[in-house]
């Protein structure tokens, strides 16, 4: 595929508002989970919360827009000057000229959830005031995007659950490549709500402690929240030597059943390979794989099968044990912590992470301190329920 | 202005009063003989009875229209890439879970959770076609056929590969519904390919506009469009269905269009 530029980013989770905190959360090896204290959730388990989420203002003229999700968002957009990037770009190109492409699982279901406790105990109405299209509706997030920049292009909302942020990747290329834009806010944002705490506790997958992904001992997910966002454009003819670059693309289908991965990760494999082929890399080139690595038994097994047939020793790591899933979001903040690792030079660690499965880890070098090193390429894998795989190949401009 | 194009091998068609998509056809070439009547959605074929039986009406309608012009389009469905979209999930699933997450025992049975997922219909379908291939799942309010249009358009155009695009929508209960009315379900599909094979219907051409969207002149079939997200589509269907040259402007989002050239 024609490489495209990330030309800029920007991430905040529980591991940090903005790039500097989250950088120096992934070079500590610190986490942001912490026991789950959220709304009426009666679960013990650990979330990823960001905090000061209900005390952000909404900007006055969006306040329609106003939820947990929105709000997350807006304030990933205040962070590591991401808006005044986003202006930048619409000076240049023209505010029809740039795209949306949001990726969330469960938008702002957290209002709904709300709402449904406020019916009226006659007619059984929800309370005046709620706003469906705003925040309930997959598209919210991306219409508060197209409004908060004033951008008239194209925009979606992808929503295939924690393939979501890769995916959006995906759909922006497509659209850059036929030129129907120049340039795109691409990313994923998704918030804590009762819905995914209370429907990942019926499949039996949240852990009671910090997630601990690929570990000998993982016992499942801690749920976790972000909002994670890219500019992008068509890369130059000759990208500047310190360019971020989105260069390989691979999407497929589990078409096994609609919440255990394939066994022998199958799906996840033609992803990766994929992925690879449209980047013109051979797997031998990764320098780190950040993984999809949730820590449930079987989803961390699937994917080191699928690991297991392409790679030989390649460093890797799940930094969900530092920002929880984030689900919707997840692809998106990945991709962020793989343009860190590229211009950073790093390998983040694994946190949480003691004892790496020997099971897991006959293919790859899980990574447990984070440590400098020679980072030309790195591949990001997002995998999801209904069978949904994305993997996303990350570089640098080679000299 | 920039265009990116397709050919539409085929269409398939589920709706309130609207069979298939020879009936649909019918029905938008000689809207006098329709009677609207409630969306019959049918089981949905391909799937183990185990899973058949978890699905709720946004897989079933869903997989009608996909089967249907995937069969139609004579090709293995297993090959096709996959764009869906929809204006909301299950809307019956998401008002259960919000019921049960208000009350006091906030338990959720992992199929109500799993089918919540905005991509349910698109794992459905994999399992059912055994499809590897990519799909995407996209929303867009009351603009999804469109942003599905575009996608799928994209992904045959840059990528020449054979796309199958299925919208949807389906209603909600109560009181869910006094805030996004939605009525009924509806579903339209069409297999998009690179290039011209032998049964392609008609080749579409597809721009931006900020032109306003075109209205059906048949006052039932305009009430139609206008109720449901996906039946948005129904100028793009009633252009093909005259098999003439035609240009039509589909809703999207409140300041842009999508214009639509179709070359029989």
């Amino acid at each position: 595929m024609k490489p495209l530029l990330l030309a800029h980013f920007t991430a905040t989770s529980c591991a940090g508002r903005g790039l500097d905190a989250l950088l120096a959360a992934l070079r500590a090896g610190r986490g942001g989970l912490a026991r789950c204290a959220f709304e009426r959730a009666a679960l013990d388990t650990w979330i990823g919360a960001v905090a000061g989420v209900d005390a952000q203002p909404m900007r006055a003229d969006l306040r329609d827009f106003d939820c947990r999700n929105n709000r997350l968002a807006q304030i990933g957009f205040t962070e590591d000057d991401f808006a005044a990037r986003v202006d930048h770009a619409v000076a240049r190109f023209g505010a029809a000229r740039v795209g949306v492409f949001v990726g969330t699982s469960t938008a702002g279901i957290l209002e709904t959830e709300r709402a449904y406790r406020r019916r009226d105990p006659q007619s059984g109405a929800l309370p005046a005031g709620f706003r469906y299209a705003q925040t309930h509706n997959p598209y919210s997030p991306a219409a508060f995007v197209r409004a908060y920049f004033g951008l008239r292009g194209p925009a979606m909302a992808v929503s295939t659950a924690c393939s979501s942020g890769a995916k959006a990747f995906a759909s922006a290329r497509r659209m850059l490549d036929a030129g129907l834009i120049d340039a795109a806010v691409v990313g994923g944002v998704d918030s804590l709500c009762l819905t995914t705490l209370y429907g990942f506790n019926s499949l039996e997958l949240l852990s009671r402690a910090p997630c601990r992904p690929f570990d000998v001992a993982r016992d499942g997910i801690s749920i976790g929240e972000a909002a994670a966002f890219a500019l992008v454009e068509r890369a130059p003819a000759r990208p500047a030597d310190d360019a971020i670059l989105l260069v390989g693309i691979g999407e497929s289908s589990d078409a096994h059943h609609m919440s255990s991965p394939h066994p022998e990760g199958l799906g996840a494999r033609v992803a990766i390979e994929q992925a690879l082929a449209s980047a013109g890399v051979d797997a031998a080139e990764v320098d780190y794989i950040n993984l999809h690595g949730t820590a449930t038994p079987t989803n961390d097994a699937a994917e080191s099968r699928a690991l297991a047939a392409l790679f030989d020793g390649t460093p890797c790591s799940s930094t969900k044990g530092a920002t929880g899933h984030t689900l919707g979001a997840a692809g998106a903040l990945e991709a962020v912590i793989a343009a860190l690792a590229l211009r950073e030079q790093l390998l983040p660690a694994g946190i949480n992470t003691t004892h790496v499965d020997p099971a897991l880890s006959l293919a790859v070098d899980y990574v447990l301190t984070s440590r400098d090193a020679r980072v030309r390429t790195v591949l990001s894998n997002s995998f999801g329920f209904g069978g949904t795989n994305c993997s996303l190949v990350l570089g640098r401009v080679r000299s | 202005m920039t265009r990116v194009s397709a050919f539409v091998e085929s269409i398939g068609v589920l709706g309130p009063g609207l069979r298939d998509w020879p009936h649909a056809a019918r029905v938008l070439a000689d809207p006098a003989g329709w009677t609207r009547a409630r969306t019959v959605l049918p089981p949905p074929d391909g799937l183990p009875s185990a899973e058949r039986r978890r699905t709720g009406p946004a897989v079933r309608v869903a997989l009608a229209v996909g089967h249907e012009a995937a069969a139609a389009s004579g090709r293995d469905a297993a090959t096709l890439a996959t764009v869906f979209t929809s204006s909301g999930g299950d809307g019956h699933n998401c008002h259960a879970i919000c019921e049960t997450l208000a009350g006091d025992d906030r338990q959720l049975s992992p199929t109500r959770f799993h089918n919540a997922v905005h991509n349910a219909p698109a794992g459905y379908w994999s399992i059912a076609t055994r499809a590897m291939a990519a799909s995407n799942v996209l929303c867009a309010h009351d603009g999804s056929f469109a942003a599905g249009l575009l996608d799928s358009l994209c992904q045959v155009a840059i990528d020449a590969t054979p796309t199958l695009l299925i919208a949807f929508d389906t209603d909600y209960p109560s009181p869910m519904r006094e805030v996004r009315p939605i009525p009924d379900a509806f579903g339209v599909a069409m297999v998009l390919t690179p290039d011209a094979g032998p049964g392609a219907l008609a080749r579409v051409d597809v721009r931006l506009t900020d032109a306003p969207a075109t209205v059906l002149a048949a006052p039932a079939l305009e009430q139609l469009r206008r109720e449901i997200p996906a039946a948005r589509a129904l100028p793009l269907l009633a252009a093909l269905a005259a098999r003439r040259p035609a240009s039509v402007v589909l809703d999207y989002l409140h300041d842009t269009r999508v214009a639509v050239d179709v070359v029989p």
